[in-house]
Order: structure tokens, then C-alpha cells, then sequence
């Protein structure tokens, strides 16, 4: 993971590693780096995870954030991978970490991660996003803000148009 | 009606600024095919048979004059000079050609149209009643919510990619339902409760396509503040369960069917208690500034024209009867609301011309307030005519064909392109349609038949409504043949049910016959007033079916 684009559109180094689930009957392989490992199995290893900020944790399209209830703001990052792009529970789960659980540390887009997604993922919370390797990053931050402003509350703004209409 | 603020300019200039940057790197290779694909759906380009298709969204069907002498410049100069009227109250051109799509689009914009999130698995434009405003029964005017919703749901960062397509309409008449709001992912039908507050009663899970299904209630009353936080819940339980897998079972109906219509209510007030109080909820003043769009045009202080009309018509019969079918009344004395039917025989319905397009500007400009409604049946209204002119009117539609008085009648059909046009079919619904509206050209015949909706598809995605047509038509294909299927007793109002399929299909050249039988069928058993669909649904379908295939 390499390059990693930020929210205001700059492109950074990173070296935190994503942990694939591991298969049946094998254990969690963690490297001596940065990790972000499946959110059960932090869960799960709770005692042990706890209180390191190298481990972080990931979420697939269809796992339930529920799951961390108020842990999250014990986590350094958390991880939402898009297994396709077209695939857009990930958006979901970002606004309900933002907005529901409270997350306030780094949310990061992982997987199938496109050019034209990339608003809508600021929109809905997340700070990161690991583009595919394929698409040209230098266009990141046009993409990050072909709009100006957007008709709904989101998490980059609280107050829908019509409030700001309003005022 | 809404009109553009700097708000709105600007949002829609950059989705044109977006869309171009986006062709481009279609063009050059640098977006692949299917990354390409969802964004040119949502800007309403599809890839058809014969050309792309652009679907330019009319939200709740609302035109103003201006606006459609664009789409006929932009008919003639990027099309073939002409466009299509759809049962989801949008326009489609059938030839642009792709890289013309950014210009299109950034014409539209100069007259506040659009062609967003006409298509692809978001949420798309809302529809309402073409009569809204203009009838007194209806409980509220729906379009401010139309309109409240058109926005919150526009580049809803959270539900660009849905497992699916979804569709909202809203209906505010008590008494009937021409939006049919029953047979969409939501229906909102507008309420009052018993202390009068003004509110939503909210079906969810209707559809048709592969799994017709009507939608059940899931909340009796939700006051009309509450609007947006509600939907935003049931779009997110959708956007999390829906199912992903298949596409054929990833609409919410098949979810709401799988988690029963109480247990997906549930979760929708579950999610929904989180949000309730968000800054989401819409306000007094946030509802005002959009009512205020829609406020009454400058009518003219009136009498009913009544003996004016009774004298024109006792002179002419033609007139008397495109009065009868095709004029309803309005809430304001010494006006009516005109339907203009698209369904000339011979022309596909919903079919336009450039110059048409024209003429029905002219006509908005010179009898209607400069405004015009599409409706879900393919037709045009003018919402606000004045009595004592709808002779001139009538004169003035008859030469251009838009004079045909066979508003709900059997020949009034809905058809989709079919064949004809689209990728998809599974056999040709134009000639369908010709070739019944030539057997049913009797005019008093058909008056004497009532109100009946024929609908005809091209194939099982439904869009012409087929299975809530009275008498339904689905194209099916056997062994590379092209055959009908026939359903009878479908609704799309109040009473919304899904016909009845009669049984083995017909070859193409029968279908006027078939029709002839089972409305026979409806002459003899019929009792006084009763239309097809009472008669229908006193008798059941065996009496049709022992004449059909006797
Ligand atoms: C010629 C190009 C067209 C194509 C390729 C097309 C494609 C489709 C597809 C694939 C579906 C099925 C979606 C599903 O299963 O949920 C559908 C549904 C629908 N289409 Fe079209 N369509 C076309 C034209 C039209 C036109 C001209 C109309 C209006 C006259 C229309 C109105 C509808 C409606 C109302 C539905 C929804 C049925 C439902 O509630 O499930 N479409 N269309
Ligand atoms: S019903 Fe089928 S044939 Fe007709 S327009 Fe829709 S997809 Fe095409």
C-alpha cells in the first residue's frame, strides 16, 4: 500500500498492511508493520489488540459495524473495502461509524477504489482512500471536488441545503 | 413550478463538467467499459440496439415551454427530430450519439433539465400525479415534495450504488391514483391524521418487472417533517440487506417480501430512530421556500362557462366528445384540465416530433400558463385552461393530431418501444398497439366500453406496466418467435392488483382478435355501470379464457 490519497486530495506514503482473512483452521499472520486486520478478529483478540496503535481494523461490504459498538475510537484506522465499486454497502458503513459509533481517527477506502467514487466517499466519511494501482492518482483531486457543495447532510457537512437555504 | 436558484446552477453546471471529463476518459480508453457504465447511466445514457438512448428526466413531469422548444432543438440537432414520451413521465431520444451527450447535457442545463439519475442502480426521478395543483380532491399539492425529494436524493453520496434501481411517487388524492404509487419501491400517499396534520402513508416494495409485486404499508402516518430522515432509514436498511447476488432479486421488494413486510418495518424504524432528530429533518420554513414554487398561476377571476360549453357542444359532436373523455374539471371556477393523447393511430404512443414538441410549447404558452405535464400514460396535460377557450384549444389540437379523444379508453395504450427500438425485447409492442387501435376505431364503441387500460410490454422488465394494464400484453419469445402473453384484471390505482395471466400466448397477427374476444366477454356479462375491471372481477377469468381459446 504504497501511495495513499488524503482527503484534501495530497498523496502520501503509507505502509500500513491489509490482513486477508485467513482460511479455515489457519491463524492470523500478523507482519511487523502496520496492520489492518478483519474487525471479528480484533474482536476477538481484544485483550491482545488492545491499546496498540499498529493494528487497525477492516470491514467488508457486508459486515456489520455494529459489531465494534464503542470500541471504535480505540482503533487508529479502520478500513472499508470495496470488493467492486459498484458495490455500495461501504458507504452505509462508513456514515454509520462517522455518525453512529462516533469514529473520529483515520477511515480508509480499500479495495476497487475508482476516480468517480471518490467524492461520494469523502462525502460519507471517509479520509483515505487506497486507489487501484491502475487508475492515475494525479487525477485524485480533481475527482475529490467536482462539486462544490451537495444537496444532503453527510458527514463532511452537517447541514443539508435546505438549513443553508434557510439561514 | 421550481425554478433554478445559484444553488442548483451550480451543482448542475459541475455534473456537466463531471460528465465531459468522464466521456472523455471513456473515449480514450482510460475508464474501462463497465467503470464507465454506472456513470453513464446515471447522466441517462444507455447503449441500445441502434444507437445509445438518452433518458432526460422531467422531475414529476413538469415542463415549461422554453424547456421544450430545447428538447425540439436538441431533437433536430443532435437526433433524429424526434423523441418519446415514457410511463416514467421522462423523455428519451433514440439516436445521440455519445460523444454529443456532454453537449446535450450542458443544453439542457442552460434550461434547468437534466438527465441525472434517469437510470443505473440509484435513485431515480420522482414521479406524482399530472394533475397535481389543479384538482380540488387532492389532500396537499405533491410536487414541493417531489421536488424536496428530487434534491435529497440527487448525488445522495450514500445511494449511488444501490443493489438496484429505485423509484418514489407520490399521490395526494384520496379518491384516486394516477401516479401509481402501489407498483413502486416507495409509494407515498398523502395523509392527513385525525388531528389534521398533514403526513405520508408509506407503501414499500412495489414493483413489476420479473417479481410483480403491490406494496404493503409499512407506516400509517409519518408526518410530513419527517420525510426525508424516514426515507434515508429505508434506503439504508435496503442499501446494507438487498440483496447483491442476484440481480433479479436485488430489487427491496424481494427483501421486504423475505424479511415479511412487519420485520422490514422494524428495522426501518430501528435505523430510523437514529436519525429522526438529525439535521435532515425538513422544516416548517424548508417545506414553505419549496411550496412557494408551486403556488397558483395568475387565474383569471371566473364563472363556470357552463352554457357556453352546452351550446358548443350541442353544434359539434367531435367536440362534445373530446369534452367528455378528454377535459376534467379543476378546482378553480371557469377553468379544466386538458389531456392531450399522444396516441394517434399509426404513431407509436408517446411518440413526438420536434415540430410537435413546438406546438405543444405554443399551446402551453397560449392557453396553459406556459406549463405542460407528462403523464405515466404517455400523454401531455394542460393543467389550466380556461373554459370558455377550449374550443379554440380544440380547434387549434385537432389539425396536429393531438385532438384524439380517447383518454382511458382501450385504445389510450401504454407501450413501450419494444423491438422496435430496444436491446431487450422479446418481441415487437408497437404494432401491437396499431393493430388494436385500427380494430377499435369506432369511437362510440369504445365510449360505450368505459374506461380500460391496455398496457403492452416488449418483455418481462415492464415498461409498459403490463402486469397493472386491465388487459396486459407481454411480449414472450419461443424458439426465436415472437408471441403474446395475456394478463387481465391488473390495476395500478387504489385498488392496485397484478392481472392474471389467461394462459398460452398468441401469435402477433391474432392479438386484435383475442382482444375483440375478451372484451365480448366483457359486453355480455357486464351489468350497468360496471367497468372491465368490476365485471372482470365479479366474474373471474374462466369465462374469458372458455371464449379466448374456445
Ligand atoms: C429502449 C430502451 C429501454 C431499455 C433498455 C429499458 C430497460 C429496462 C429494464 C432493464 C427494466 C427492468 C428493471 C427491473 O427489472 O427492475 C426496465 C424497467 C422499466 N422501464 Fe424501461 N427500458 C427502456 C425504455 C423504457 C421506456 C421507453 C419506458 C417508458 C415508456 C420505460 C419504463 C420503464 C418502467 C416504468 C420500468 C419499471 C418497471 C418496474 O416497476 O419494475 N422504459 N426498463
Ligand atoms: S419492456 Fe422490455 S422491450 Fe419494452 S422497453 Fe422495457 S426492456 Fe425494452
Amino acid at each position: 500500500m504504497p501511495n495513499v490519497i488524503y482527503r484534501d486530495g495530497s498523496i502520501r506514503q503509507d505502509n500500513w498492511i491489509l490482513v486477508a482473512r485467513p482460511a479455515e483452521g489457519e491463524s492470523l499472520d500478523i507482519p511487523h508493520q502496520p496492520a489492518l486486520i478483519p474487525a471479528d478478529l480484533w474482536l476477538a483478540g481484544y485483550e491482545h489488540f488492545t491499546g496498540r496503535d499498529d493494528i487497525g481494523v477492516w470491514f467488508d461490504s457486508h459486515d456489520e459495524p455494529e459489531i465494534l459498538g464503542g470500541k471504535v475510537n480505540e482503533l487508529p484506522v479502520i478500513a472499508v473495502n470495496f470488493p467492486k465499486f459498484s458495490d455500495g454497502r461501504g458507504y452505509s458503513i462508513a456514515r454509520l461509524l462517522r455518525e453512529r459509533f462516533g469514529f473520529a481517527n483515520e477511515l480508509r477506502a480499500v479495495g476497487d477504489v475508482l476516480l468517480d467514487q471518490l467524492q461520494f466517499m469523502k462525502r460519507c466519511g471517509f479520509d483515505t482512500y487506497a486507489l487501484r494501482p491502475d487508475k492515475d492518482i494525479n487525477k485524485a483531486a480533481r475527482c475529490l471536488n467536482f462539486f462544490s457543495q451537495g444537496y444532503q447532510a453527510a458527514t463532511d457537512t452537517h447541514v443539508p441545503l435546505f438549513r443553508r437555504r434557510a439561514s | 413550478m421550481y425554478v433554478y436558484d445559484d444553488h442548483d446552477r451550480q451543482i448542475a453546471a459541475e455534473r456537466v463538467a463531471q460528465f465531459r471529463d468522464q466521456t472523455e476518459r471513456a473515449l480514450t480508453g482510460e475508464l474501462a467499459e463497465e467503470e464507465f457504465l454506472p456513470l453513464r447511466l446515471q447522466n441517462g445514457l444507455y447503449v441500445q440496439r441502434l444507437a445509445p438512448m438518452l433518458r432526460i428526466a422531467v422531475p414529476y413531469g413538469m415542463m415549461r415551454a422554453e424547456q421544450l422548444r430545447r428538447l425540439a432543438r436538441i431533437t433536430r440537432d443532435y437526433d433524429k427530430g424526434y423523441a418519446h414520451f415514457t410511463t416514467r413521465q421522462n423523455v428519451q431520444l433514440n439516436w445521440p450519439a455519445l460523444e454529443d451527450v456532454p453537449d446535450i447535457l450542458a443544453e439542457l442545463a442552460e434550461v434547468e433539465m437534466h438527465a441525472n439519475q434517469t437510470s443505473g442502480n440509484c435513485i431515480r426521478n420522482t414521479t406524482t400525479d399530472q394533475f397535481s395543483g389543479a384538482q380540488s380532491d387532492e389532500i396537499a399539492d405533491p410536487r414541493p415534495y417531489c421536488e424536496i425529494i428530487r434534491q435529497w436524493s440527487t448525488f445522495h453520496p450514500e445511494f449511488a450504488f444501490l443493489p438496484r434501481k429505485f423509484k418514489v411517487a407520490v399521490n395526494a388524492s384520496e379518491k384516486t391514483d394516477r401516479a401509481a404509487i402501489q407498483v413502486h419501491d416507495i409509494g407515498l400517499q398523502l395523509v392527513r391524521d385525525e388531528s389534521g396534520a398533514l403526513g405520508f402513508r408509506v407503501h414499500v416494495g412495489g414493483g413489476l418487472g420479473r417479481t410483480p409485486m403491490v406494496g404493503p404499508v409499512i407506516r400509517e402516518f409519518l408526518p410530513e417533517l419527517d420525510l426525508l430522515t424516514y426515507l434515508e432509514a429505508v434506503l439504508r436498511v435496503y442499501n446494507r440487506y438487498g440483496r447483491r447476488d442476484n440481480k433479479f432479486k436485488a430489487r427491496i421488494k424481494i427483501l421486504v417480501k423475505a424479511l415479511t413486510p412487519e420485520g422490514f418495518a422494524e428495522k426501518v424504524e430501528a435505523e430510523w430512530a437514529h436519525i429522526k432528530d438529525s439535521p435532515t429533518r425538513l422544516t416548517p420554513e424548508a417545506i414553505q421556500r419549496i411550496q412557494a414554487y408551486f403556488t397558483e398561476p395568475d387565474y383569471a377571476l371566473l364563472d363556470n362557462a357552463t352554457e357556453l360549453l352546452a351550446e358548443q357542444r350541442f353544434e359539434n359532436r367531435a367536440f362534445d366528445q373530446w369534452l367528455t373523455h378528454n377535459v376534467d374539471t379543476h378546482k378553480k371556477p371557469g377553468y379544466a384540465i386538458v389531456t392531450l393523447t399522444m396516441k394517434k393511430t399509426g404513431t407509436p404512443p408517446g411518440d413526438v416530433t420536434d415540430r410537435q414538441l413546438e406546438h405543444i410549447a405554443d399551446l402551453a404558452d397560449e392557453f396553459s400558463f406556459g406549463e405542460i405535464r407528462v403523464t405515466h400514460q404517455q400523454n401531455v396535460v394542460l393543467a389550466d385552461v380556461r373554459q370558455d377557450r377550449l374550443l379554440e384549444l380544440w380547434q387549434t389540437i385537432v389539425p396536429i393530431g393531438f385532438g384524439t379523444a380517447n383518454l382511458n379508453t382501450l385504445t389510450d395504450v401504454i407501450c413501450c418501444p419494444g423491438g422496435d427500438y430496444c436491446a431487450l425485447a422479446n418481441a415487437k409492442s408497437i404494432p401491437v398497439a396499431e393493430a388494436i387501435q385500427r380494430r377499435f376505431d369506432n369511437l362510440d364503441y369504445l365510449y360505450d366500453l368505459g374506461d380500460i387500460d391496455l398496457n403492452i410490454s416488449g418483455c418481462m422488465n415492464a415498461c409498459g406496466h403490463h402486469h397493472v394494464g386491465n388487459i396486459g400484453v407481454l411480449g414472450v419469445d419461443k424458439k426465436g418467435e415472437e408471441f403474446y402473453q395475456i394478463s387481465l384484471g391488473g390495476s395500478s390505482h387504489h385498488d392496485a392488483s397484478i392481472g392474471k395471466i389467461l394462459g398460452p400466448s398468441f401469435a402477433r397477427e391474432d392479438m386484435p382478435d383475442v382482444v375483440a374476444k375478451i372484451i365480448d366477454v366483457y359486453v355480455d356479462k357486464r351489468t350497468g355501470e360496471e367497468t372491465f375491471l368490476d365485471t372482470y372481477r365479479r366474474v373471474g377469468i374462466v369465462p374469458f379464457k372458455e371464449r379466448v381459446y374456445a
